[in-house]
């Protein structure tokens, strides 16, 4: 079980902490996500506890994460800041999905060309704090998996659900 | 509470991001703003220049779990911008895999956002793990009925979120029929399972009785989320494509997403399965009609809550339909016809599980995208959630704060909002500036 500088050591074997976020994104990894409880619920109540996650609950707590799963790409700095303070809270950061791993396509707007355009969305970008570009989430902050697809490809999903579960000698 | 503000940062247990400021002076709201939060990726702008076979499967990136219904809507407009004919085997696997997608979406807001509402726990992962426990039993149903949901979709259309068979014209692989009678077998299994949850959400004595009007698509003679023409409670109808002059922009300086009121009246409406259940009931396949009539007399309904029940009732009614096209359907070989790209306009409307959804496209004469416009039901809705938790608060200021907030998050949730539909537009009528 590793101890990771700045967080309180781990000696007892017991449940895999874990946030779930989404920030500017569709959330189809989200609903893949719930979906895979359909299968997974019982198995992971025993071995995950689930304590940030807005989807499936209103008490939320984001500190002492082992692993948060980030969906979603990053729009503002508002978003920037919640996200790094997601990083400062957690051991490890999974990058979910096609806007978390590249940008794509929440950051289409990235591409967008000509005085026309730009006026037409100057208002939302300056009426809600927009950043100039979207960026993805390796950009804001390190990463140290990524679960790429459009949604997440489920069974990379799983694979690094197991990983971490290894990792920190939580596992059957 | 008799002064001061109340602040919802994040609603949670919803589709994307939404939070609530109230102010409140002398026991009276005097502020209400209902902010959608989720930030905009300008979709409709993303799409313009480009070739139509590129658009649905990119617009179904609008939104997770409303991505069928995107992908149909802008389906069905491409098509009619196009004059492309479509087949009634076609429209049949459209109406098979509409309602796995509607049997999987109602199930996962009814089960994983709403029923620890009613239970009354903050979540699904409180309930307990005793098997005989109503909430036990109806958490392990939610699994089985979404499960059938996605796979009958994935069988169909390749998957389930952002289906890649589904095409302009038709279909670009078809399902093998050996698996039908399977299907049907496991749709009938989930029927007692499905006629819990409506037992259950019919017996939730909860209550915000509300005023406004109703829209949705309405089908001639049958209960259909893909075709028929738009109708308000008034009886007022008009074809898909005058469906935009229906309706007024609002733009809502606080929130992502503008606002719809009616453009005769300018009053606000309500889009969503209880639109369809109050306006549609008659319409129910005979033996949803049968099996949930004491339930349908709650309907027409103007309690919020209902709209629960009657995306309960609408699984039903999805299994049912699904049972019956599965039953009848024998497919033949078919390819999408191939078109050369012309210029021409198309509106494409489907009800999506929260409601009534548009898309209009322009084409140019290179047959590309020249202009592209969406109106999803969250927007079309929000006005309406605004108004109806101002007259929750103003008649419940002597309560807790805490209650308060949490009854608030649950009116929310009844609407099963769904932001990131509501936040992928430019939605700015520059003229009037």
């Amino acid at each position: 079980m590793p101890n990771l500088p700045g967080f309180p050591s781990r000696t007892v074997p017991h449940k895999l902490v874990v946030g779930w976020f989404s920030f500017t994104c569709c959330e189809d990894s989200t609903i893949l996500f719930t979906e895979l409880l359909n299968e997974h619920y019982d198995e992971w109540k025993k071995i995950i506890e689930f304590r940030s996650a807005k989807v499936l609950k209103s008490k939320n707590d984001m500190t002492g994460l082992d692993v948060a799963f980030i969906e979603g790409a990053i729009s503002s700095e508002k978003q920037a800041a919640e996200v790094k303070k997601i990083r400062e809270n957690s051991r490890y950061v999974v990058a979910i999905g096609s806007c978390a791993c590249t940008g794509k396509p929440s950051a289409a707007r990235n591409d967008f060309v000509g005085p026309e355009l730009n006026e037409k969305i100057r208002w939302y970008l300056s009426n809600f704090n927009y950043n100039q570009k979207v960026q993805k989430l390796d950009e804001v902050i390190k990463v140290d998996d990524q679960v790429n697809g459009c949604p997440m490809n489920t069974e990379i999903f799983l694979l690094t659900l197991q990983k971490y579960l290894k990792l920190f000698n939580i596992n059957e | 509470m008799h002064s001061g503000n109340l602040d919802i940062e994040g609603i949670t247990k919803i589709e994307g991001a939404a939070g609530l400021k109230v102010t409140v002076a002398d026991d009276k709201v005097t502020d209400l703003k209902f902010i959608i939060a989720d930030y905009r990726r300008f979709y409709t702008e993303a799409v313009k220049g480009k070739s139509l076979n590129a658009i649905p499967p990119f617009l179904s990136r609008i939104c997770g779990t409303c991505s069928i219904a995107h992908l149909f809507a802008s389906i069905e407009a491409i098509e009619r911008s196009q004059d492309t004919p479509v087949s009634e085997q076609t429209m049949l696997l459209r109406r098979l895999v509409y309602d796995s997608f509607m049997i999987r979406d109602h199930a996962l807001h009814l089960y994983f956002f709403v029923l620890p509402d009613v239970l009354g726990l903050d979540s699904i992962l409180e309930i307990p793990d005793n098997p005989k426990d109503l909430g036990h039993i109806l958490l392990h149903d939610s699994f089985e009925i979404k499960k059938v949901g996605t796979d009958l979709a994935t069988a169909i259309a390749g998957a389930a979120i952002h289906a890649p068979y589904p095409t302009i014209g038709g279909f670009l692989k078809l399902p093998d029929d050996k698996i039908f009678p399977d299907f049907s077998r496991k749709l009938e299994d989930l029927r007692p399972r499905v006629l819990r949850a409506i037992k259950f959400f019919a017996d939730w004595k909860e209550e915000l009785i509300r005023n406004s009007d109703y829209l949705c698509l309405q089908h001639l003679n049958r209960y259909d989320f893909i075709q028929g023409e738009i109708v308000n409670s008034n009886g007022k109808r008009v074809a898909e494509e005058g469906f935009r002059d229906f309706l007024r922009t609002v733009v809502i300086p606080y929130s992502q997403s503008e606002g719809y009121i009616f453009s005769d009246t300018y009053e606000d409406y309500l889009v969503g399965a209880l639109a369809r259940m109050n306006l549609n009931k008659a319409r129910l396949n005979p033996r949803t009609e049968k099996d949930t009539a004491p339930y349908l007399n709650f309907f027409p309904s103007n309690n919020i809550y209902h709209n629960n029940l009657a995306q309960a009732i609408e699984v039903l009614q999805c299994i049912d339909d699904a049972i019956e096209i599965m039953k009848n359907i024998h497919l033949t070989f078919e390819r999408p016809p191939f078109k050369l790209p012309k210029a021409g306009v198309g509106v494409g409307v489907v009800e999506a599980p929260r409601g009534t959804l548009y898309h209009k496209i322009e084409v140019n004469n290179e047959g590309q995208v020249a202009n592209y416009d969406v109106i999803v039901p969250t927007s079309q809705n929000q006005i309406s959630i605004g108004n109806d938790l101002k007259k929750y608060f103003n008649e419940n200021l002597d309560k807790d704060e805490n209650l308060l907030k949490h009854e608030a998050e649950k009116i929310i949730r009844a609407y099963d909002p769904c932001m990131s539909c509501a936040t992928n537009f430019l939605k700015i009528d520059w003229s009037r500036k």
